[in-house]
C-alpha cells in the first residue's frame, strides 16, 4: 500500500510539473519532423550554452498532424506552445487576426529573400522567421537518362519531361520514369498538383471566387497527371508523399522526380542514396503559358500572441534562422546541409555555391511569384495554396478526391465533377459565393 | 440459477432495507460518472451542430439552422464512408466469427505444441493498432518493397498490386481482421472446451456424423459467446481510426469517424464536425439497439 | 469422441495449426527481423532475409530521436492509474448490481416532476439567452447543459432496474468518440470551455490537453462499462450463501464487501485489470487527438514513425516492436485469465 502511494503521489507531482513551470523557462517548441528540424534538435547545445536559463523542449510532429495540432491550438488560444513552425500559408492569414506576435530580434532582416520574407509579413510586418525556403525543381539521375539516350533541358516542357519518362521507365528492372506525390492532402499532392495546374494555365478560381474544376485546364493537367502516373509512376503512387517519394529515389526507383528543392541534400548524401553521384537538377516544366511549375513555400519559427515566454521564444527564433546557425551546420555535417533558400548571403557565399543544387534552388524560388500565380487573372495569392481559412479544408479534400483518382477508384472526370461540387459548396457556405 | 431471476432468490436473503440503500449509493457514482460522460458532450455536440463555427474564423460565429446538415450530407463523401463504415464492421465481424469457430475447432483437437500454438495465435491481439497499421501497410503490403509484393515478383509479376490503394478497405479490413481474429477464436474455444465431455460421448455413441455433431450440437452451444464476439467487435469497429489514419487510406476510404476527425482537423469546421458527429451516433445507437436487445436477452438468463 | 485420435490424425492437425499459429504470428515475427536489419537492407527483405548483417543500432536510434522511455513511463502512468480509479467506481456499482438488484424500475420521481425538472431547465436556458442577447456565452451553455441533460439524465438512469442499468452503461461505450470528440477538446483546452478567465476565478494557467488530469479520467471513463460489466459477471458467480453466512454472523456490510467478497472476487478483479491494461495500452483515437509529449502514451510515439524523411523501415520496426513488446509479454504470461474474462460470462 505503502509503496502504491509513493507511485501516485510521484504521478500526480510529475503531471503537475507538466502545468506549473520552474523558475527557469521552457519553451515549447512544436516542429515537423523534415530533417533539417531534427538536425536543428540536435544543435541546441551553442543555443543553451550562451543562453543558460532557457531550456528546450521539442514536440516533433508529422507535417499534416503539426498543421492540425498548431491550427486548433491557436485558434482556441490554448497556449500548449510556445514557438510554432508554420508556413508561407498560415502566417499571413494568422499575422492579420493578431495571433502571432510581429518578430523582433532577427538576424539582419534585410538579408532574408525578399520573397520568402514578403510571404511571411502582413501589412510590412514580418511574424514569422524563416528556417529553410524552398521552391519545387526535377531531380533526375543522369545515368539512366544517358542509357535512355536523352539529355536534359535546362528549360523543360511536361512534354519532354513525358518523353524522358517513358524512355526512362523499365518496370522489370524496377525503375520508373517519374516519380510525383500523390498523398492526400493539401501540403502533399495538391501542392503539386496545384503548380502543374498552373504551368497547364489553370486556376482554382475565378475573379468571383467560382472554383474552375470544370475547365478544360484543370482536366488537361489531371488527365496528363494520370497518364503519365499510369504509365511510368511507381507502385502505390496514391500513398506517396514527400517522404515516401524520397525513399522510393533514394533507392535508385526513380528516373526522375519532382518535388521540394530541400530533397537536394538528401539525394545527394552518399549514405542515404544509393545514386548519389548520378542526380542531376533542372528547372520544373511548364507548357508554354508562361508559368513553369514552381511553388514557393518557407518552414518559419513564429511566437503565437497571449504567450508568456515572448523574449525567450524570439532569442530562440533568433538563433536558430541566423547567420551563426548556418555556419555552424557547415562546420559540422558540410555546406550541402545548411538551411537553404532563406538568405540572400547564403547565395553569395562561393562555398556554398559549390553545393550541386544550390544555384537551381535559387533559380526556382526566383521564378516563383506568389502574387501572380497564374496565367489568368485570381483574387488570391499563394502558388500551390490559397492564401484564404477555408483553403485548408477544400484543399484536403480535393487532395483526397484526387488521390482517389490517381489510386483507380474514380475516374479523371468524376474527381472533377466531385471537386467542383465540393469546393462550390464549401465557398457558398463560408460566404465567398454569394 | 435456473428458472427464477436471481433477485426473486436474493430478495429473500439480503433485501433488508439497508441493503438496498446502500446498494443504490453503491451506484450513484459510477452512474453519475457515466451520464456526465454520455450526456454532456453529446448535449455539446447537438448545440455546436447548429452553429455556424470555424475555428480559424471565431469571429464569424452564429447560428446556422439546419445548413451544417444540408452540407454534410451533400459531401461526395458520406455516402462513400457510410457504406464503408458499415463494409468494414460487417465485414471483419463476418470473417472473425466464421474463422474463428474453424480455428476453434482446430484447436480443440488434441495435437503437439498447443500452449505455444495457443500463444501465437492471441499475439496479434495485444498490437498496437497504430503498430499493425504500419506494419501491414509498409513491411507486408508496400507494392514495390513489401513482403506480397516480392512474393508476386518471385512468381514473375512485373506490377505487383498496390494493396492500400487499390484495394483500401479490403486491406484495411485484413489488418483488422487479423488483430480480431484472436480474440474470436479464443473465446470461442473456451466455449468449446467447455461443451462436456459427456454430450461430445453421447453424440459419438449415437453415431452422428461430424457436420450433424457440429450442427447440432457445437453451434447451438456456441450461439452466446459469438453474440459475445459480435458485440465487442461492434463495438470497437464502428469507431475504427488508428487503422485508417495511420494507413493513411483516410481520403481514399475513409469512414464516418474519420470523416468527422478531418472536418475538424482539416477543415476546421466545427458546426460541420459536429454534425457528422451527430450522425455518426444516430448510426451507433441504431446498430446498439439492435445489439443491446440481442444481448440482453443473453445476459438475463 | 475426439480424445482416441490415431497418431497420423493428430500429425496432420499439428502441421495444420502450427502452419495457422505462425501464420498469424509472421507479422510480429518479420517486424522484429527488420527491426535488427540496417536501413537499406529492410528495403530490401524478402531477397536478402539471411544474408545481411544484423545490427542493435536502430533501437538506440530511436531512444535517441523520439525518447521511448518517456512514452513507456507515460504509458504506464495512464495505464496504472485509469485501472485504479476505474476500480473505485467499478466495484461498488458492480456489487450493488450483483447483491443489491432491483427488480422494477423504482422511478423516484414521478412523471409530473420529471418534466418540472425539464420544463425548468428550460426556462433558465431561455432566460440565459434571453438576457445576453441571444448569444451564448460558453459558460452559460455548459450550466444548462448540466441542468438539462445530466441531472435528469443521472437520475433517470439511477432509477432502473439492474439490467436497464447495466445495458445502459454498455450502450455509453456504444458512443461513438467522434460525436464527442469536438466537445472534450474544447473541455480540456485552456480558453476553452473550462479552464479560462471567469472573472471571478482565474482558470486560464490550466489546461487538461496533453496531461495526465485529463488522460486517466479519460481512459478511465472509456473503459468503464466493460469493467463493471466484466465485475458483475464475476461476482454473479459467487454463491449468495456465502454473503448470508457472513450476515448470519453478524459481519457489517463494510465488513461484508471488503473481508469476504473481494478476496473471493480476487481473480476476477485481477482478469479484469488485466483487460482494462491490454485496452488502455491500445487506444489510439483519443491518444492521437489530445496529446502531444507530456502525456502522449506509446500510440503517439509510433504515429510520429508513420511518415518520416526517407528511409525509416528499421527504424518503425524497432519502435514497433519496443512499443509491443511489454504488452505482448503481459498478454502471453496472463491469456489464460484474459480469455476468460472475455467472454463477459457468457461461457460458464
Amino acid at each position: 500500500m505503502k509503496l502504491r502511494h509513493t507511485f501516485l503521489t510521484a504521478c500526480a507531482v510529475f503531471a503537475l510539473g507538466g502545468i506549473a513551470q520552474a523558475a527557469d523557462v521552457t519553451l515549447t517548441i512544436a516542429t515537423v519532423n523534415n530533417g533539417d528540424m531534427i538536425r536543428m534538435q540536435k544543435m541546441t547545445d551553442d543555443f543553451t550554452a550562451t543562453n543558460p536559463g532557457i531550456k528546450l523542449n521539442w514536440v516533433t510532429l508529422e507535417e499534416n498532424d503539426l498543421r492540425q495540432k498548431v491550427t486548433k491550438d491557436i485558434s482556441t488560444k490554448g497556449g500548449q506552445y510556445d514557438v510554432l513552425t508554420i508556413g508561407m500559408y498560415e502566417t499571413p492569414i494568422w499575422g492579420k487576426k493578431g495571433w502571432l506576435v510581429p518578430l523582433a530580434g532577427i538576424d539582419d532582416p534585410a538579408d532574408i529573400l525578399p520573397a520568402v520574407a514578403g510571404g511571411l509579413s502582413y501589412d510590412g510586418k514580418l511574424y514569422a522567421a524563416p528556417f529553410y525556403g524552398e521552391s519545387s525543381f526535377v531531380m533526375y539521375r543522369k545515368d539512366l537518362m544517358a542509357k535512355a539516350g536523352l539529355k536534359m533541358s535546362d528549360t523543360p516542357t511536361w512534354d519532354e519531361i513525358i518523353t524522358a519518362a517513358d524512355k526512362m521507365t523499365d518496370r522489370a528492372n524496377g525503375v520508373n520514369g517519374i516519380c510525383l506525390r500523390g498523398k492526400a492532402g493539401w501540403g502533399e499532392n495538391m501542392a503539386f498538383l496545384g503548380t502543374m495546374a498552373n504551368s497547364f494555365g489553370a486556376r482554382w478560381f475565378d475573379e468571383n471566387w467560382h472554383p474552375q474544376f470544370d475547365q478544360p485546364e484543370w482536366k488537361a493537367a489531371i488527365t496528363t497527371y494520370l497518364k503519365v502516373m499510369k504509365d511510368d509512376g511507381p507502385a502505390g503512387a496514391s500513398g506517396n508523399g514527400f517522404s515516401e517519394n524520397l525513399a522510393l529515389f533514394q533507392s535508385g526507383k526513380c528516373g526522375m522526380w519532382a518535388d521540394a528543392t530541400a530533397a537536394g541534400s538528401f539525394v545527394i548524401d552518399p549514405k542515404a542514396s544509393k545514386n548519389a553521384a548520378d542526380v542531376g537538377f533542372t528547372i520544373a516544366p511548364d507548357k508554354g503559358f508562361g508559368k513553369r511549375a514552381n511553388w514557393l513555400w518557407a518552414w518559419a519559427l513564429a511566437v503565437p500572441a497571449g504567450s508568456q515566454k515572448v523574449e525567450a521564444a524570439q532569442k530562440f527564433i533568433g538563433w536558430a534562422t541566423s547567420k551563426h546557425y548556418g555556419e555552424l551546420v557547415a562546420a559540422k555535417e558540410g555546406w550541402a546541409n545548411v538551411p537553404p533558400g532563406t538568405r540572400t548571403s547564403l547565395y553569395n557565399n562561393p562555398e556554398y555555391l559549390k553545393v550541386p543544387f544550390a544555384a537551381m534552388t535559387l533559380a526556382s524560388m526566383n521564378a516563383a511569384d506568389p502574387m501572380h500565380p497564374t496565367a489568368k487573372p485570381v483574387p488570391y495569392t499563394g502558388i500551390q495554396f490559397v492564401a484564404i481559412p477555408e483553403f485548408a479544408g477544400i484543399g484536403t479534400k480535393v487532395g483526397e478526391i484526387f488521390s482517389s483518382a490517381l489510386a483507380g477508384q474514380i475516374t479523371a472526370d468524376e474527381a472533377l465533377a466531385q471537386a467542383q461540387t465540393y469546393t462550390t459548396d464549401a465557398m457558398t457556405k463560408a460566404g465567398y459565393i454569394k | 440459477m435456473g428458472g427464477l431471476p436471481r433477485w426473486h432468490i436474493l430478495s429473500g436473503i439480503m433485501a433488508t432495507r439497508q441493503a438496498q440503500v446502500l446498494g443504490r449509493w453503491a451506484l450513484a457514482p459510477a452512474v453519475t460518472v457515466l451520464a456526465a460522460w454520455s450526456f454532456v458532450p453529446l448535449a455539446l455536440t447537438i448545440y455546436f451542430a447548429f452553429l455556424r463555427y470555424n475555428l480559424q474564423d471565431p469571429d464569424n460565429t452564429g447560428w446556422a439552422g439546419f445548413s451544417n446538415f444540408y452540407y454534410f450530407f451533400k459531401d461526395p463523401y458520406f455516402v462513400k464512408d457510410l457504406i464503408n463504415t458499415v463494409l468494414l464492421v460487417a465485414g471483419t465481424i463476418v470473417t472473425t466469427v466464421v474463422g474463428g469457430t474453424l480455428l476453434a475447432l482446430l484447436l480443440d483437437q488434441p495435437f503437439w505444441g498447443r500452449g505455444i500454438v495457443r500463444l501465437l495465435m492471441i499475439s496479434p491481439f495485444f498490437v498496437l493498432p497504430t503498430v499493425s497499421a504500419l506494419v501491414w501497410k509498409n513491411l507486408i503490403m508496400h507494392p514495390v518493397f513489401g513482403l506480397f509484393a516480392g512474393i508476386q515478383r518471385f512468381f514473375g509479376s512485373h506490377e505487383p498490386l498496390d494493396w492500400f490503394g487499390r484495394l483500401p478497405l479490403f486491406s484495411v479490413g485484413i489488418v483488422v481482421s487479423w488483430q480480431w481474429l484472436p480474440y474470436a477464436a479464443l473465446i470461442l474455444l473456451t466455449a468449446l472446451q467447455s461443451l462436456d465431455e459427456e454430450q461430445k460421448d453421447a453424440s459419438a455413441m449415437d453415431g452422428a456424423g461430424p457436420l450433424s455433431y457440429f450442427r447440432y450440437i457445437v453451434l447451438p452451444h456456441l450461439a452466446r459467446p459469438i453474440t459475445v464476439v459480435i458485440l465487442i467487435e461492434t463495438i470497437f469497429l464502428l469507431n475504427t481510426f488508428a487503422e485508417i489514419k495511420v494507413g493513411g487510406i483516410g481520403g481514399i476510404a475513409g469512414n464516418l469517424t474519420y470523416l468527422v476527425f478531418s472536418q475538424l482537423n482539416d477543415a476546421t469546421d466545427v458546426g460541420m464536425a459536429a454534425a457528422g458527429g451527430l450522425v455518426a451516433v444516430v448510426l451507433a445507437n441504431v446498430v446498439s439497439a439492435f445489439l443491446v436487445r440481442l444481448v440482453g436477452k443473453n445476459l438475463e438468463a | 469422441m475426439a480424445r482416441r485420435q490415431s497418431p497420423r490424425r493428430t500429425l496432420l492437425i499439428t502441421i495444420v495449426a502450427w502452419t495457422i499459429g505462425l501464420l498469424m504470428f509472421f507479422p510480429i515475427f518479420w517486424t522484429a527481423v527488420a527491426a535488427f536489419k540496417s536501413e537499406s537492407d529492410a528495403y530490401s527483405l524478402p531477397q536478402t532475409v539471411l544474408s545481411t548483417p544484423w545490427t542493435f543500432e536502430n533501437f538506440g536510434i530511436v531512444q535517441d530521436r523520439s525518447d521511448y522511455f518517456r512514452y513507456v513511463f507515460n504509458t504506464t502512468v495512464i495505464v496504472v492509474l485509469s485501472t485504479l480509479l476505474g476500480l473505485m467506481f467499478a466495484i461498488p456499482a458492480a456489487w450493488s448490481m450483483a447483491f443489491a438488484p432491483t427488480a422494477q424500475s423504482r422511478s423516484s420521481l414521478s412523471g409530473r416532476q420529471w418534466l418540472a425538472i425539464i420544463f425548468s431547465g428550460l426556462v433558465i436556458c431561455f432566460l440565459g439567452l434571453y438576457f445576453t442577447d441571444w448569444k451564448p456565452s460558453n459558460a452559460l451553455v455548459g450550466f444548462a447543459l448540466l441542468l438539462i441533460f445530466v441531472v435528469p439524465g443521472s437520475l433517470w438512469a439511477w432509477s432502473q432496474n439492474t439490467s436497464g442499468t447495466l445495458l445502459w452503461m454498455l450502450s455509453t461505450k456504444m458512443m461513438p468518440p467522434a460525436g464527442a470528440l469536438i466537445p472534450i477538446y474544447l473541455i480540456f483546452n485552456r480558453n476553452g470551455l473550462v479552464f479560462k478567465d471567469w472573472g471571478w476565478i482565474n482558470l486560464s494557467d490550466y489546461n487538461l490537453i496533453d496531461s495526465f488530469w485529463g488522460m486517466v479520467p479519460l481512459m478511465t471513463l472509456l473503459n468503464l462499462p466493460i469493467i463493471i460489466w466484466m465485475l458483475f459477471t464475476y461476482f454473479k458467480e459467487i454463491p449468495v450463501g456465502i454473503l448470508e453466512a457472513a450476515r448470519m454472523d453478524g459481519a457489517s456490510l463494510w465488513n461484508e464487501l471488503f473481508r469476504v467478497l473481494t478476496p473471493m472476487a480476487l481473480p476476477g478483479i485481477a482478469s479484469t485489470c488485466l483487460l482494462n491494461i491490454i485496452l488502455a495500452w491500445n487506444e489510439a483515437f483519443w491518444s492521437l487527438n489530445l496529446t502531444n509529449k507530456y502525456a502522449a502514451p506509446l500510440s503517439f510515439f509510433i504515429s510520429e514513425y508513420s511518415s518520416p524523411e526517407g528511409q525509416f523501415w528499421a527504424k518503425l520496426s524497432a519502435a514497433s516492436i519496443m512499443a509491443i513488446a511489454p504488452i505482448l509479454v503481459i498478454g502471453w504470461f496472463s491469456q489464460k485469465q484474459l480469455v476468460r474474462g472475455l467472454t463477459f460470462g457468457a461461457v460458464k
